[in-house]
């Protein structure tokens, strides 16, 4: 495939959809990254995107379009999975490991029952760029907005709580409200980006900007800025990626992100050679 | 004028069906201005109480009276608050300690006010030159530095802190305890301190407190000395 014709794809609506889309959920799933890889709730994401595949398994076996069942669906997990991990009796990894694996056999089961492993719900499990059609572009532009809006809103607040839970609350800072603010943000953030994403790659956007990002940076601000250009750069590149090598989009932009890790680690490997000689 | 004024405190925990009294009938007081120093053994609830007046600590019983709004009181964690891998500059840290709850509607965000008094706390904490670095980097004692500077930055009337110079050696916690009563003295910030350091506290403290589970005792540096002697059976 030469740059003409890729040129030509990129140019389709369906591709310049998938591609708004894209770039507004890697932004968001970028910042709460920042919080949640900190907070070390990285995997929250993982277990919300489970339940999202149970959702769309739903939505595709009673016929109604995914976005309207799978968002509900996920905010009301994620609301669950945060209630359960503040329990001093269970650790967040079992809730969340509890919740992803039951949520995943639910979604088999009633595949199973409805009309077996079908194609779409390889494309909900792997991510498909077809999948964005306009109502999906104007819902994930309204929630991008509102993601990206709070998220500055309260940036100081979100830096005292992840960097000094003890010390916030001290002061009085109300912690529960702003867990759950991020938990129910990342629920929307997961619901929508999981149908291009694919359910079980979704939290790689979470996941990999920050903790790439973190390997550079000496301050909070930076660590955003630069998760927040890390994400959108895998994913404008993991999805040229796909269409050249013909995967699918998730899986390629998982792979770029995977490239850009292992050289940002050699980076940082050999600026910390450089320091410790005089 | 009396800042805290503590009546018949109980604070429990929950062990399978037992109920575990940490803190029993603690009634204390502390005026405004006072250096107060708790000290006690291991699981003798100094934190546990220190938890309990800044409303960490659920109580089981008793009141707790703060004469003073929520905004004012400071609290220096131990040393293990903040990961050493959180990418985070002096600078960022220490302005974070600016952020009131007073007004539930105000936006926030940091004014210039805010980073004025950010640049005297590290002022006065002696760590302006590293306001650009990341926190992970310093040495343990400017680490300490940088979380006393926040936690002053704000003019405190009360600061609480939990065993600020645990990890620490000789000089620099000397160091630390010379700046804690610079503040205490020129400030008239009320300090409640967590120490193990005896001779810190015969130094500096205006207000001994032994913990055990129940108030043991609670009076002035010759108080105490005078309570040990008696304790040791005049055999000190």
């Amino acid at each position: 495939m030469n740059i003409n014709e890729i040129i030509d794809i990129l140019s389709y609506p369906f591709m310049i959809r998938a591609i708004i889309v894209g770039i507004l959920v890697s932004f968001c799933a970028a910042l709460l990254g920042v919080i949640l890889v900190l907070k070390r709730y990285a995997l929250i994401g993982h277990g919300l995107s489970d339940v999202g595949f149970a959702a769309l398994s739903l939505a595709t076996a009673i016929g109604v379009s995914p976005i309207y069942i799978a968002t509900p669906i996920v905010i009301f997990a994620s609301f669950i999975i945060m209630y359960i991990s503040q329990s001093k009796k269970i650790n967040g990894d079992i809730a969340i490991g509890i919740f992803s694996t039951g949520a995943l056999s639910f979604g088999v089961i009633i595949t199973a029952f409805s009309r077996g492993f079908n194609m779409d719900v390889y494309s909900y499990m792997f991510g498909s760029i077809l999948a964005m059609n306009r109502t999906d572009l104007f819902v994930s532009l309204f929630l991008s907005v509102i993601v990206i809006f709070v998220f500055i809103l309260f940036y100081n607040r979100l830096f005292i709580i992840s960097s000094d839970e003890n010390f916030a609350r001290a002061i009085g800072i109300n912690i529960r409200f702003y867990q759950f603010l991020i938990s129910l943000l990342t629920a929307v953030t997961v619901a929508v980006g999981m149908r291009m994403m694919g359910t079980l790659l979704i939290s790689s956007l979470i996941i990999f900007p920050a903790f790439i990002a973190k390997k550079l940076v000496r301050s909070f601000k930076y660590l955003v800025i630069l998760s927040a250009l890390f994400s959108i750069f895998c994913f404008v590149f993991g999805l040229i990626a796909s269409l050249i090598f013909d995967l699918p989009t998730g899986a390629g932009i998982v792979l770029v992100n995977i490239i850009v890790l292992f050289l940002c680690s050699v980076i940082n490997y050999l600026l910390c050679i450089r320091k410790v000689e005089p | 004028m009396c800042l805290i004024n503590i009546k018949e405190l109980n604070v429990t925990y929950r062990v399978g069906y037992k109920t575990i009294f940490v803190l029993k009938d603690i009634n204390l007081d502390v005026k405004s201005g006072e250096y107060v120093c708790i000290i006690g053994n291991n699981g003798a609830g100094k934190s546990t109480l220190i938890k309990a007046i800044l409303g960490l600590e659920p109580i089981f019983r008793g009141e707790i009276k703060i004469n003073c709004s929520k905004n004012d009181i400071s609290y220096l964690p131990q040393n293990n608050g903040i990961s050493l891998d959180f990418p985070a500059t002096v600078e960022e840290l220490v302005l974070s300690g600016t952020q009131s709850t007073s007004n539930k509607f105000k936006i926030p965000f940091y004014n210039k006010k805010n980073k004025i008094q950010a640049g005297i706390a590290m002022d006065k904490a002696g760590i302006k030159s590293l306001a650009k670095r990341r926190f992970g980097e310093l040495s343990g004692g400017q680490q300490q530095r940088a979380l006393f500077a926040r936690a002053i930055v704000k003019c405190p009337k009360i600061l609480i802190l939990d065993e600020p110079c645990t990890g620490l050696d000789h000089d620099t916690a000397e160091n630390f305890y010379e700046l804690l009563s610079c503040v205490n003295s020129s400030d008239k910030t009320t300090i409640i301190m967590i120490s193990h350091d005896l001779s810190a506290v015969k130094k500096f403290a205006s207000k001994v407190v032994i913990l055990n589970g129940e108030l043991k005792f609670c009076g002035s540096v010759a108080e105490w000395e005078k309570y040990n002697f008696c304790a040791c059976g005049g055999n000190l």
